[in-house]
Formats: C-alpha cells, structure tokens, sequence
C-alpha cells in the first residue's frame, strides 16, 4: 500500500512513455494526472498512521548493493519528516499534473511531457522516502536527471539545451560533495544506513580525519561535503547559477521542480541528517551564514529581473535561503514548516505566471506586459493570494512560517543569529518589493503588448484554474493550520525521532518569547515594500531609472547577477576545453606520440615497406603466419631456457 | 565442479574455432558464401553463448576454487599443461566476451560486405582467444591466448578498417608488442625460478622481493598498454577510430579488460609485495588518466575518439579499485569493467548506427537527430546516463564501489578520481546536444532513418543488462565475492608473511 504511492507515479511514467505515441496525448494526459492522483490521495491514510498515530515504518523492497560491509536496500522509510514530505510533493505534482493537461494542450509531444514530470515524481518519492545515503543519492540523482530532460524540453531552443546541461553540471559539482560525504560517512560508521550511522553519530563526536598532513574534525567534514550536495540542489549561493537559467523549460516544471519540491531536496536533506548536524556546530554555523546571504543575493537580484519568471526563481532561491540558515539555527521543523507552506504558494506564483504567460501568446519579458487585470481577474487575484502568502502578510501561510524562522534566528541569541535576523527582516521587504513590483509592472498601467496580443488576452481553461485555485486555498490557510504541528506546542510530540535537536540548540521553542518588535517587524517591513514598490512602478514611474542612473554600478552588478555567471565563465569553462584541446594535441601529439609509437615507427618503416611487399591479401595467411611466428618464439626462448 | 561430466570451458573455447573451420569449408558463389558464413558465425557464437550460460548457472558461488576445472599434459618435459578453470573473477569476462560477439555478428551483418568469409572467421577466432584467455590457468598457455587475440584484431582493424587503418595497426602493434616481449621474458624468468607454469602454484610461490620488483615491472609494461594506462593509452584512439564497429566492442569490451585481469589474475596474487611497492604509482597514473583524458574528451571533434577517450577515464576509476586491495575497491572494479564492457560496447554500437547511415564520425556532421531518429535518441541516452555513472544503471553501481574503496585507503585520490564525476558529464552531455538536439534537422539528414529491428535486437539485451546491473546487481556481485575475499585473504597473509622481516608496505 505504502509502496504504491511512490511507485504509481513511475507506472505512469512507464505507460506515457512506452505506449504515449498509441494512446494519444489526452489519455498520457490523464493516465499520469490519474496516477498522481491516486497516489496524493494514498498519502493521506499513510499520512494519518504514520505522523499523526504515530506508526512509523520502513519497507523492505530489493537488495541493491551488497559488497562486504557496504550492504545497502532498496528500502522505503515512512516517518513523520517523509510522510509530510510525500504528502505534499504527490499533492502539490497532481496539481501540476492536471494543469499541465491545460498548458500543454496545443504541445506536439504532450506524451514525453507526462512522461518526464511523472518520472520525476517517482524520484521526489524515492528521495524523501530513502532509509540509507545511497538510495538518497539515488533519488537526488533521477531528479537531476528528470529536471534535465524537462529543462531541455523543448529541445528546439538553443537556451533550453545550454540550461539544460548547466543545470546537471553544476549540480553535479554539489553532487561530488555529496558522494564524497557518502564514502566519508562509509569510511567513518563503516555503514550507510541512516540507522546505523545515526545511532553511532554522538560517539564520533570528537573523531579526526586525517587529510595531506591536516586534523580535520571528522563530523563537521561529513556535513560540508554533503551540504555541498545540498548547495548544488537547492541553488545556494555559489551553485545557483543554474536555477534562473532553468526558467527556459515549461512553467508547469518550474513550479514544480524548481519552486515547489526539487529545490527543497538540499533543504530536506539536511533536516534528515539532523541527527548528524546536531553535533557538527561549525557545519551549522556554516549552513546558516550561506543560507542567510543566498536569501540577501537573491533577493536583491530579484529587483532589478525583467523576465516574469526569473523573478520567481530568484525569489525561489531567496526563500530556500530562509530554509537553510533556520536549520543553520537548528530550527529544522521551521525550516520544513516553509519548504511545505512556500511548496503552495511558489507553485501557484508559478502556475499564475503561466497563465499570464498562456494569455500573453508566450511573452515572458514584464516590459511589454501591463494593463491586463481586468481582462484575466481570476489569475490576477490568484497572483495577489501568492505575493500575499510570499511576502509573509498576517494570516497568509508565508505570515506562519517565515515569521518563525526570523524569530528564530533572533533567538538563537548568537553573531551568527543575529547576522541571520536582519539579514532575513531585510530581505522580507525586498520579497514585498519585488513581489509588487511583478504585480504591478504584469497586471497595471498603460499595456506595452501590441494589440493582436492585447485582444487575445484570456483566462486560462478549467484544468489550469482549478488546480491553482486549490493551492491558493492552501497558500491562505496551511500556515495556519500547521502552525501549531509543525513549530508549535504540538511538534514535540508530531516530528518525534525523525528531527533530532539539542537541548543546547533551543532557538526554536525559544522563538515564541521573542520580543513582541521582533515579531512585528517582518510585516511591517513587508507592508514597507509593498507600497515602495507602488510609489516606485504605478505612482513615480521615473524613479527606478532615476535611480539606476545614480547608482549605475549598484545597478550593473545586479543587473549582471553579481557577475558569478561571467566569472564561472571566464575561470572554469573556458578553460576546460582549452586545457583538454591543449593535452590532446600536445601531450598526446607531440609528447607521448613523438617519443613512443611514432618515434619507433619512423625506425620501423623501413622494415613495415619491406613486409608490406609480403602482402597476399588472403586473410588467413596473415593469420597463419603470425601464429607461427609466436610459436617459432616461445619454442626458442623455451628450448633455450630447457638447454 | 570438476567432476562435471563435459569438459565445458573446452567446448566454449573451441566451439567458435569449429565454426571458424567450418565457415572455412563453404565454398560457391560469393553471395551464398557470404550468406552461409553469416548465420554460421551467428549459430556458432549463439551456441557458444548458451554454452557459457550453463557454467554461469552451475557455477559455485560459495567457493574461491577454480572451477570446471581441466587438466591435461601439454609438454610434460617442461612440466606445462593445458589447465583451464574459472573463479569468481573470470566467469563474467568469459561472458562478457560469448554474450558480445553474437551482438557483434549481428551489427555487422549487412554492413560488412566485402570478404565476409574472412570476417566472421576473424571474429570467431578472436572469441577462441578471448575466452581462453579468460580460462586459462597455465601461463604459458594464457600467454599463447593473450597474444593470440591481437592476431585476429590486428587484422580486422587492418583489414576492415578505416582511411589511417595502417597506421593505427602498427601503432596498435607496437604498443602492445613492446609489453608482451616483456611479458615474455618475466614468464621465462618465472619458470626458471620455479620451474612450471601452474598459476595456482604460482600463486602459492613466495618469490624473493628484487625479483618481485622486476616482474611487477615487466606485466605491467604488458597490462598497463591494454588497460590502457596513461601515459600508455595513444594506440587507443587511433585504433577505435579506424577500426571497424565490431571491431570497436570487442576492443573496448574486452580487450581493454585484458590488462586489469592481469593485475588481479597474476600481479596481486604472485607479487604481493611489489603490488602494495607500484601502488602509489598505479594510483597516479589512474587519477591523471581519469582528469587528463576527460579533459581531452571534451576537445573531440569525432564521437569514436571522444568514447576512446572515454574508455581510458573510466579504466581508471578500474585501476584504482583493484590495488586498493579492499572488498568495495576490488569488486567495484570488477563490476566497473563489466558495466564498461557493456556500456562502451553499446556507445560504439551507437555510433556504428549512425556510420552505417552517414560515413561520417564528425560530431559537426550531425545535430537535431532527435527529430527523424526518437528511439534512437533514447538509446543513446541510456548508455549516456550509464557513462556519467547515474544510480540505477550499472555504471553507478562500479564507479561509486571504486570510490568507497579509494576512500578508505586514500582519500586525496578519492577526491582527485572523484572530479571524473564532474567531467565525465560534461563531455557526455555536450555530445548528446550537439548529435542530437538542434532547432530543426540538418538538411543533409533528412533522410536519415530510425533504428530498424535488427538493430533494436541488438541494443535491447545491453539496455536490459545495464538496468539490471545497475538496480539488481546482487547476482553479479554473489559469484564474484568469494574469489575477491580469497585474493584479499591471500593478499594480506602475504604481506603479514613479509612485512614481519622487513618494512611495512607503503
């Protein structure tokens, strides 16, 4: 049963894929939309038995790899972390899922579409539910591969493919963190079932590695390399380049891999290993500080984007660093608290985008949009029930679960804290800022689209708008509800063993006794941004170019994203094929070419002209003769050694 | 199982040899001849594929013993025999090399049309070679088959191949002939020292350790040419690119499986010492093999290089599991060598596929394949993903047992080889953009068909085969796990043996 609903999504997958071109695009449609709809509605019995009777448990399925003390399953894990995880990823991908049926419609390969986004799913699944590090790798691995394929969807673009591969390279350099943390882990408790190796962490508190000469504290490695893994995922600061970049695949994936579930991978992983972060402060300390300037980096970048849907990704990117640098404050269940809330309401910024996206014939560029509220009200208020939930407004979910991560990180009574704090207040009205921003420069003023596009402006079919409106309904009232089970009085008793925190480590349950300012501040600030950015982009048109002007090489560097991408650029691809062009020819070539065969066949050619004369041309004299060749050597070196 | 009533590793041997005999007997008019050495070459191999499945199901997994063992007086006066058996280590080369030139057989059916006489027979002979020297258990006559299989190649790349095939034969010659005189003369050393060529004697054998040192040296100018090692792996390219596509499996699948057989068959149990002395050495060369030759992948302009290339990177991910002397390290490299065997294979299969079509290997030649060509993008991308290693197919399942090896024993060469990681994606996917995806198809290949249904025969077993080493390699990994931990046992008792007298190993 439980198997079922991480398996349904892959069956889809499989029938879409095999048979998609036999049964058409609406039935691959409907068959995957179906799958995944089963398999959200499953999850909720699980969810019921496994968190809230709390009935965890793990489910064997197949030996995997089995070499000497490396033993490692396939094998399911069901606790209260992975039971809300698969509820909301198989929730939020039905949605998609049926979306997707209406966005995709007039797509010439709807069935490869289905198929992708249901493999994917099947991933997500197999990584939440991961009992061992391999399997997690496993799951992290096919979602890269899934968001891969659906980046480079439409594989007509040149920007899609470019995407595509950037997307998979630079999470493979977090994913060589990630493998070496595994070898580590191995290496260490000789196992790498999380079990075993949680079990045996407090033990290995004080153990060493020893690297070229250097003490290096055993745990804290363990946790860098595989929160590099984490980095690469979910688009920390350093390897996010990715992430605005794969805004060229379909918006249905961008909501769902890159807003609501994949990028969240990195966030959850981490709160998994709680048990072995716990006891590795400086990786913790290390998680918070990259959390707290991505949200900052992000954000700021946010403010000057003109693509609709690069907005959102660097939003997405700003709001996993909320993530990180709460669990950097050992507030795990605040941390999993907004991937879950942010899952609804980034899905349905997202999936809003898309229809204005879908009314606008495919335009994306915010500066030849406006002046369209009234003609596409329903996605007009959708997109104000998202900004409203993503600025963190009183009552939205946003209000819940991003207010108790700054909290936190006030409480935490730390530098490091306190650098979190007003990082995060910050950064809560640049969020208002840019979200209106969006609203104002999509939705209001003079249209800048030309009239064809103007007078085909629409409301997008019932299968788009009804799962949006599902998750607005969830972006209003999830925080709401969850509050007290995830971060409240209730979590102690909800999240159990699968979040381990240390007494030492209380910011979270100190958060609630936090200064009443400190609560107040972040929608206070927020309400700061919202109507800067009316006076900025409805009331005082003139300033943002003012400004830009004044500041130019404020502008530029976020204009240019900071530059990472050109630096990237100039230090590590450019030189990568320069250097293998360079071996190749060179090394291979010249060198080891010139002095070996090359050296030795000038010798011999002379000799190859003469035997060249010999040439019949019948393939077993050749043969023949070779063979008699070696046997007239081994005879005499034999009859030598035997005299 | 020696008392199994048929001498079955000698049936696999030669069966193909009979059917090379035979192929040899058709006489009449050319396109009959041709025909006819077709489907006999296919039956035979057939059969002889068959024939090696039944020593894989009656194998013993529980046992480090040779198995199937035959033993019969060759030279008695030199005390040298025809002494055959396998172990956990080499069954899956012996099936590796049967399940392959089937395949082999089939993708050159219609492509090779000139002397197909000769061709099949080439082919057969070369999987006489190969599986003997897979079963071989007497030096001398693994140095007979060892040598023997560069006949049959050296001629299909001389023959069949491409516009440079001289070159690349002589260069492929050369390379190879330079190690094997080596080989040579450490063999005649052996048997002056001890006085047979019985490897499992040899085995027993505590050879003096000067005398270790120079052996070491001579197999491994012999071995690290096949791997092929940096700074030894140039042949490599050359011969892939002009060599026919058959002739391109079996080389990399096999051939290049050669060299690291001979590490763990001969180097580690023979000369522990020396072995455990060369390791750092042999970690070197694999970790600038593993960085060096991706790079250089990434610069290719001809897809049969760029997977050459290839080959020569995760050959050493191999290199390094088996002189890290650990359980992980050494089976890893075991799996590693099969999942390349078959992944490799297919990649060059791939390529032969669009050959056949275009007579071009020029990556700039193609682009937005995927457009006329949708199951055959799918293909490739399967063996693609299992190039770069992606958990669920068999590549993952040897490259990260490698790494967990290397880790527990040295970890800046872990984290060095893991980079491989980085850049073996890179080159891999930069191809598939570039062969496959494009705004629209290149005109000059609108024409261009998908695959057929010989052909869909031909990648169908490697699909299947890499997901299920990939998901379910516990098959696998059973046969070869006692033979591994009896050369490990055997390893370690001997350097403990050493290491009592004289320094500790490196």
């Amino acid at each position: 049963m439980y198997a079922a609903t991480v398996f349904l999504p892959l069956i889809g997958a499989i029938i879409a894929g095999l048979f998609g071109r036999l049964i058409g695009d609406r039935a691959a449609g409907w068959v995957c939309s179906g799958a995944l709809l089963l398999s959200a509605l499953l999850a909720v019995p699980m969810f019921y038995e496994v968190a809230i009777l709390d009935n965890p448990r793990d489910v064997e399925l197949l030996t995997w790899i089995d070499s000497g003390t490396f033993e490692v399953s396939w094998a399911l894990r069901f606790d209260a972390l992975s039971a809300v995880m698969v509820l909301v990823v198989s929730f939020v991908s039905a949605m998609i899922h049926v979306y997707s049926i209406g966005y995709m419609a007039t797509d010439k390969s709807v069935p490869r579409f289905f198929c992708y986004l249901s493999l994917f799913t099947f991933f997500m699944l197999a990584l939440v539910t991961a009992n061992n590090f391999l399997q997690l790798y496993f799951g992290w691995e096919g979602v890269g591969l899934a968001s891969y394929l659906l980046i480079g969807f439409w594989y007509e673009r040149p920007a899609a493919n470019a995407a595509a591969i950037k997307a998979f390279i630079v999470n493979r350099v977090g994913d060589f963190g990630f493998a070496l943390g595994i070898m580590a882990v191995f290496f260490l408790f000789n196992s790498v079932g999380f079990d075993t190796v949680f079990g045996a962490t407090p033990g290995m508190a004080d153990k060493t590695f020893n690297f070229l000469g250097w003490e290096v504290d055993a745990l804290t490695t363990i946790c860098l390399l595989l929160f590099l893994g984490a980095m690469g995922k979910s688009a920390q600061l350093g390897l996010h380049t990715w992430l605005p970049d794969a805004m060229e695949g379909p918006t249905p994936v961008s909501a769902l891999i890159h807003a609501a579930t994949m990028v969240t991978a990195g966030v959850f992983m981490v709160v998994r290993l709680s048990p072995m972060f716990e006891y590795a402060p400086v990786a913790l300390a290390v998680v918070a500080i990259v959390g707290a300037s991505t949200a900052f980096f992000a954000a700021t970048v946010a403010m000057v984007q003109t693509d609709i849907k690069r907005v959102i990704a660097y939003s997405t990117c700003s709001q996993l660093g909320y993530m990180f640098f709460a669990i950097g404050v050992s507030a795990y269940s605040a941390a999993i608290f907004h991937l879950v809330t942010h899952a609804f309401f980034k899905a349905l910024l997202f999936l809003a985008s898309g229809a204005v996206i879908h009314a606008m014939s495919d335009e994306q560029d915010m500066r030849k949009m406006g002046g369209i509220w009234r003609a596409i009200p329903i996605t007009y208020g959708l997109m104000w029930t998202g900004s409203l939930a993503l600025a963190g407004l009183p009552f939205f979910a946003g209000f819940y679960s991003k207010d108790i991560i700054i909290e936190s990180a006030f409480a935490a009574a730390t530098g490091i804290g306190q650098y979190a704090f007003w990082i995060g207040v910050i950064v809560a009205a640049l969020t208002a800022f840019y979200s209106w921003r969006l609203i104002v420069m999509t939705f209001h003023g003079q249209p800048r689209a030309d009239e064809k596009v103007m007078a085909h402006v629409h409301e997008a079919p019932k299968t788009m708008l009804i799962p949006m409106v599902v998750l607005a309904v969830g972006a209003i009232v999830i925080g709401a509800l969850g509050f007290d089970t995830f971060v409240g009085e209730g979590a102690a008793a909800f999240w159990r063993d699968s979040i381990v925190v240390l007494p030492a480590h209380a910011a979270l349950a100190d958060a609630h006794d936090v200064p009443l300012w400190v609560k107040l501040l972040p929608p206070v600030v927020a309400v700061g941004g919202i109507v800067l950015a009316y006076i900025f982009y409805m009331f005082r048109p003139e300033l943002p170019g003012f400004l830009a002007g004044r500041f130019r090489a404020v502008h530029a560097l976020l204009v240019n994203k900071w530059y990472f991408d050109a630096i990237y650029d100039r230090i590590f691809v450019a030189p990568a094929h320069a250097i293998g062009l360079g071996f190749w020819k060179s090394g291979d070539g010249a060198v080891i070419d010139g002095i070996g065969p090359d050296g030795l066949a000038a010798a011999t050619r002379e000799l190859a002209r003469r035997a060249g004369r010999l040439q019949s041309g019948y393939v077993y004299h050749y043969a023949f003769a070779m063979l008699i060749g070696v046997a007239a050597m081994v005879s005499w070196y034999l009859f030598q050694q035997a005299g | 199982m020696s008392d199994w009533p048929l001498p079955l590793l000698s049936l696999t041997i030669f069966l193909p040899l009979v059917g090379a005999g035979s192929i040899l007997m058709i006489r009449g008019d050319a396109e009959i001849v041709a025909r006819n050495a077709r489907y006999a070459a296919l039956w035979t191999s057939l059969i002889t594929f068959l024939l090696s499945l039944v020593i894989w199901a009656n194998f013993d997994t529980s046992t480090a013993d040779f198995q199937f063992v035959e033993k019969a007086n060759w030279i008695p006066a030199y005390n040298i025999s025809y002494y055959l058996g396998v172990d956990g280590i080499s069954i899956f080369f012996v099936l590796l090399a049967t399940f392959l030139t089937p395949l082999c057989v089939i993708s050159s059916w219609k492509v090779i049309q000139d002397r197909v006489k000769e061709y099949m027979i080439a082919f057969l002979v070369l999987e006489t070679m190969m599986v003997g020297m897979f079963c071989a258990l007497d030096f001398l006559l693994f140095y007979v088959f060892f040598e023997g299989v560069l006949i049959p190649m050296f001629l299909i790349i001389g023959i069949w191949g491409g516009a440079r095939r001289v070159y690349s034969a002589f260069k492929f010659f050369l390379y190879t002939l330079t190690g094997s005189v080596l080989l040579l003369l450490a063999l005649l050393a052996i048997y002056a020292e001890v006085g047979t060529t019985d490897v499992p004697v040899l085995m027993e054998h505590v050879f003096p350790r000067t005398m270790q040192l120079w052996l070491w040296l001579a197999f491994f100018a012999s071995f690290a040419v096949k791997v092929p090692m940096w700074p030894f792996h140039t042949w490599l390219p050359d011969a892939h690119t002009e060599a026919p596509t058959a002739g391109s499996v079996i080389l990399a699948a096999v051939l290049l499986k050669m060299g690291a057989y001979g590490y763990l068959r001969f180097s580690i149990p023979m000369l522990p010492y020396a072995s455990a002395y060369f390791t750092p050495l042999i970690f070197t060369l694999s970790v600038i093999a593993i960085i060096y030759t991706s790079l250089v992948a990434l610069a290719q302009d001809d897809m049969k290089k760029l997977i050459a290339y290839s080959s020569v990177a995760h050959m050493g991910f191999v290199t390094i599991g088996i002189f890290t002397f650990n359980v992980q390290g050494i089976e890893g490299a075991i799996i590693q060598m099969l999942s390349h065997g078959i992944v490799s294979a297919a990649l060059f299969l791939c390529v032969g596929v669009l050959y056949d079509r275009e007579h071009s290997r020029d990556i700039s030649h193609y682009g937005g394949l995927v457009h006329r060509m949708p199951n055959f993008a799918v293909v490739f991308a399967v063996f693609m993903l299992a190039a770069i290693g992606l958990p669920g197919t068999s590549g993952f399942v040897g490259e990260f047992l490698t790494l967990v090896g290397a880790y527990q024993v040295n970890t800046v060469v872990a984290l060095l080889a893991t980079t491989g990681v980085i850049l073996g994606a890179a080159y891999m996917l930069w191809l598939y953009r570039r062969v496959f995806y494009a705004r629209r198809i290149r005109d000059h290949l609108k024409d261009i068909v998908d695959l057929d249904k010989r052909e869909i025969a031909v990648f169908a077993p490697l699909v299947a085969l890499v997901l299920w080493i990939g998901i379910y390699p516990a098959p696998f990994l059973d046969a070869i796990h006692a033979s591994v931990i009896g050369l490990i046992d055997q390893y370690e008792a001997a350097n403990a043996i050493k290491t009592a007298t004289g320094p500790a190993r490196p």
